[in-house]
């Protein structure tokens, strides 16, 4: 047997030494200053027109979606919506430093991952309503997307769970001898979850290739990050579970991009677990039900502001000469009709038929459910006003 | 045929499966080299490569989690909880995430190859904390499947149906039998249903209705009664979910009684929904209340264990009380 004795490394001192908080440095790359200007040192990934463009039509895309969703709500169309504003940044120029045989495991506000993979207008609108066409038949509220096609898992209300689930999901990409990592998100509030220690930890110790991405928005739901945790953010906690970890300006496109290629490129070569911690903040509430006046000022959220990333990587792209803007004006009114056009016919459309409450419970439903739903439906037929989504469509 | 206790049972039906299918992975707390406290993961791990067998860090909701995210992925995992008594912290993972990943996804994803294995009851000394019967609460989960061998043949058949069926389950393996239960198991490769009762005794008088070690007991009872002239049909339900209420009721319709067991506490236990499905059922055809025969509503004790169990001399007056009622 090898020798596990740890003590072996370990230095010696002999008078008390105390190793107090902000020993550890931990600093954040950024590549693009806040103005949009590259910074003077910076390392500028490898990134073609194309790429680029798709990733400030990605970020448009969702902050006119976020836009014309939260106005859905107010108008009682839609019963909830989150919104992703100012955080765009992280979740678009993450996803794009992946590939798209890498699952992505996603929080709730990573619908811009999503759409950088190719989710329509048509199927986020459907999944908004629950109708019928939605891949998740309608079980969830709105935001809780996935999609089997995209490699996106389906979302779950309970926070942090998935973070565990991506190791045990990369552990099988590595098992099966696959070029690729699993992606996971989650705030800095969900990283207070028991989830999320034991997921870091079993992705350290067995050796998994999954990219933990953490946004630190700087607040869960009302709770500021000082709330929430001591020490120097999360990305000291990869450290200490022994994880290759990256502090990134989050609302920097470039650095985010950067940061991700490298995580993607050190997970696969060493077959490991890497954690980003993404700097960044939530511009938007925390959800439609929420009301972020009451907890915080004008003022923090103005010097945000001045952080947009969108507006940062858009002056560099112009300064590049990448961008035409007439031609992104004429792809944001696009964007706009589009989700409008999708929102009306999506609204009309039924929910799935009620034969589908006892589908997908198990692979096939067992004898119980089977009489449930039989007595539902009489009763249903008894009283066909009283459900109107569901009578006589059978 | 080859005589094998419970755990030989166990770890025969591991390595068969992972011999069928390389996607078979198993782990969990010790269950690497050393084999597991009980020794029912033994010698895996030399076989199959710490790729497929290892230990894991002491997190149960880890386990679950990455269970849950390895089957996702197409693996089929066999995730060890060592105590059912420690499954609690994994239970958010196992109700809000597991049992219900096919259903959330509309069918797109789905965790169905999952299989967790924990040794649950009483009768080794084990105290409030190595003796529980958590069986109800994962009865109450939507998306699960609960299954308890009650001896080694038994477990081998369940456990590699558990291990191919393609929803999550839960196999709860009785440890006072793990040494205990010896038999005849076949060496090859089977399987017994799940969600299929086994009737281990033909009767007329009134049916007795346990699972797991507490089988034995019925059966103890049910020779005492027969003694003095009851005539005693003895059930082993063998699965709790799905269960199998069409044995079950067509018992109850011929004997008019029905008496049922299990170690855990009496109140919301699964008796309880077994009692009032089949009063639903059997109304008219039964000739007395029916009887539960269970453990106290108290935590599982350590001095007083033997008072706490519904043993087998409860059970035969429990008989004789409903049978002259």
């Amino acid at each position: 047997m090898k020798d596990r004795n740890h003590l072996a490394n370990i230095g010696l001192v002999h008078q008390v030494n105390v190793i107090e908080n902000g020993l550890i440095d931990i600093p954040m790359l950024q590549v693009l200053q806040p103005d949009g200007t590259l910074h003077p040192q910076a390392e500028l990934p490898n990134i073609t027109q194309q790429a680029a463009l798709k990733i400030l039509h990605t970020m448009q895309y969702v902050r006119v979606l976020d836009e014309r969703m939260v106005a859905a709500q107010r108008q009682g169309r839609i019963s909830f919506y989150l919104a992703c504003t100012g955080e765009e940044a992280s979740t678009v120029a993450s996803a794009a430093a992946l590939e798209p045989q890498d699952m992505i495991m996603s929080q709730y506000r990573e619908q811009g991952a999503l759409a950088y993979r190719g989710f329509t207008s048509k199927e986020f609108m459907d999944q908004m309503f629950s109708n019928q066409n939605e891949l998740n038949k309608g079980r969830q509220m709105p935001i809780h997307y996935g999609s089997k096609a995209l490699n996106f898992m389906t979302i779950s209300s309970p926070l942090g769970t998935q973070i565990p689930q991506a190791s045990g999901y990369a552990y099988g990409q590595k098992m099966a001898g696959l070029e690729a990592v699993t992606i996971c998100y989650f705030g800095e509030g969900a990283a207070s979850e028991g989830d999320f220690h034991a997921g870091l930890n079993m992705a350290a110790v067995l050796n998994c290739p999954v990219i933990f991405f953490c946004r630190n928005n700087g607040y869960a739901i009302s709770t500021p990050s000082e709330e929430q945790f001591k020490g120097d953010g999360i990305a000291s906690r990869g450290l200490g579970y022994g994880i290759r970890t990256i502090r990134v300006d989050g609302n920097d496109v470039l650095a985010v991009y950067s940061a991700t290629q490298k995580a993607r490129e050190l997970a696969l070569e060493h077959q490991c677990p890497v954690l980003i911690e993404a700097m960044t903040y939530r511009l938007a509430a925390h959800s439609t039900s929420d009301d972020p006046t009451s907890y915080r000022s004008k003022d923090e959220e103005g010097s945000w502001l001045l952080k947009d990333p969108v507006a940062r990587f858009k002056t560099w792209m112009q300064s590049k000469g990448w961008l035409d803007e007439e031609q992104n004006l004429a792809f944001i009114e696009q964007t706009r009709q589009e989700v409008l056009k999708e929102l009306k016919l999506a609204e009309q459309v039924p929910v799935c038929p009620i034969e589908q409450i006892i589908e997908d419970v198990y692979d096939t439903p067992p004898w119980h459910l089977k009489a449930q739903l039989a007595e539902l439906k009489t009763h249903i037929d008894m009283y066909p006003e009283a459900y109107p989504k569901t009578s006589g469509r059978s | 045929m080859a005589t094998m206790n419970m755990l030989q049972a166990v770890n025969n039906a591991l390595i068969t499966a992972m011999n069928d299918d390389e996607k078979v992975m198993v782990f969990g707390e010790d269950v690497g080299h050393f084999g597991g406290v009980f020794r029912a993961t033994s010698n895996l791990q030399q076989t199959f490569g710490k790729g497929r067998c290892f230990n894991t860090p002491l997190t149960e909701q880890g386990i679950i989690g990455f269970a849950t995210g390895l089957a996702s992925q197409g693996s089929v995992p066999v995730a060890e909880i060592q105590f059912a008594d420690y499954i609690f912290p994994a239970f958010d993972q196992i109700v809000n995430e597991t049992a219900k990943f096919r259903y959330r996804s509309g069918g797109q994803f789905s965790c169905g190859t999952l299989t967790i294995r924990t040794p649950y009851g009483g009768g080794i000394s084990g105290g409030l904390y190595h003796s529980q019967s958590p069986e109800a609460f994962f009865a109450h989960i939507p998306g699960m499947k609960v299954v308890i061998p009650r001896n080694p043949y038994q477990a081998k058949g369940l456990l590699l149906a558990s291990i191919r069926d393609d929803n999550p389950v839960l196999f709860m393996e009785p440890k006072r039998l793990y040494r205990a239960s010896v038999g005849e198991v076949p060496e090859e490769d089977y399987q017994l249903a799940l969600g299929k009762a086994d009737i281990v005794k033909q009767g007329t008088d009134i049916t007795l209705l346990a699972w797991g070690a507490q089988v034995e007991i019925i059966e103890k009872a049910a020779a005492m009664a027969e003694e003095q002239g009851i005539s005693c049909e003895v059930i082993d339900l063998q699965s709790i979910l799905p269960w199998d209420i069409e044995t079950v009721c067509s018992s109850v319709e011929k004997t008019g009684r029905l008496l049922i067991n299990h170690e855990a506490p009496l109140t919301a236990g699964f008796a309880s929904e077994i009692a009032a499905s089949v009063q639903e059922k059997c109304f008219l055809y039964l000739e007395s209340p029916i009887c539960r025969v269970c453990g106290l509503d108290t935590p599982y004790p350590l001095a007083h264990e033997k008072e706490y169990m519904p043993d087998h001399l409860k059970t035969f007056e429990a008989i004789k009380r409903t049978v002259n009622f």
